[in-house]
């Protein structure tokens, strides 16, 4: 098996001299790409598919799900790694279609911004959320 | 060029809904009256077939991935381009087709 960076040249134009950043980001998009096939894909067939699919999602059913400790790491896991993997992906079609300084900065800066918030409010949610202490829950 | 444009573009649709996604979740937080009411607004005819359409994007992005991933990893991969091509959209169909089956199922019942 080929090192990263070896692997990356085979791909890029040595004009586009990827710095050691870049071709880390494109490794982590593999790894982290690779562990969402599972989580994901295992997310969307018991959430959409089996068992009666979103029809039986309430607050009940979310309530007993996050009643446990597996379940908040799978949904935190798949939450921090889906954002990283999309919010990177998305960088790189903002690099890719804006080359324009300023724009691109502005878009970047604004991209960052929003996945740090969303990150933020998912992370919060899933680890304050009790159903004892809502009204009529639990 | 339109498997790439095609993974591109799941990926954006993906990343839409991920945003949409935490904050509908988030309605869990002000309790069962908001939250059971947002979750019926996505049993919606208007809604299913956007979920049909996620599904195709999570299930070709999923295996096309692993397609990137074998072609830039595997000496050999690069030679099985078209043979790797055929079978992501093998797969893509044969999970897609029952997922949507089921998805779609409660709008005829």
């Amino acid at each position: 098996m080929a090192g990263v960076e070896e692997v990356y040249a085979k791909h890029f134009q040595p004009e586009r001299s990827p710095t050691g950043w870049e071709v880390w980001s494109w490794f982590f998009m593999r790894i982290s790409g690779l562990l969402l096939v599972f989580l994901l894909l295992g997310h969307m067939a018991i959430m959409h598919v089996f068992g009666g699919g979103v029809d039986r999602i309430d607050f009940d059913f979310v309530a007993a799900r996050w009643d446990g400790f597996f379940w908040r790491t799978y949904d935190w896991m798949l939450l921090a790694l889906a954002l990283l993997h999309g919010g990177n992906g998305a960088r790189i079609v903002i690099e890719d279609y804006f080359r324009k300084d300023g724009l691109r900065v502005f878009l970047k800066a604004g991209l960052y911004a929003v996945t740090f918030i969303f990150f933020t409010i998912g992370t919060f949610v899933i680890l304050t959320f009790d159903a004892s202490q809502m009204p009529g829950g639990g | 060029m339109w498997s790439w444009l095609l993974h591109r573009g799941s990926g954006l649709a993906v990343l839409g809904f991920l945003f949409l996604h935490i904050l509908d979740t988030s309605l869990i937080t002000f309790g069962p009256k908001i939250y059971n009411k947002m979750a019926k607004l996505y049993e919606s005819p208007v809604f299913r077939p956007l979920e049909v359409a996620l599904m195709f994007f999570v299930i070709y992005h999923s295996f096309n991935g692993l397609r990137i991933m074998v072609v830039d990893f595997w000496s050999k991969g690069a030679q099985y381009q078209v043979l790797l091509g055929k079978a992501v959209m093998g797969i893509t169909l044969l999970l897609f087709v029952p997922a949507a089956f089921f998805m779609l199922r409660p709008l005829f019942i």
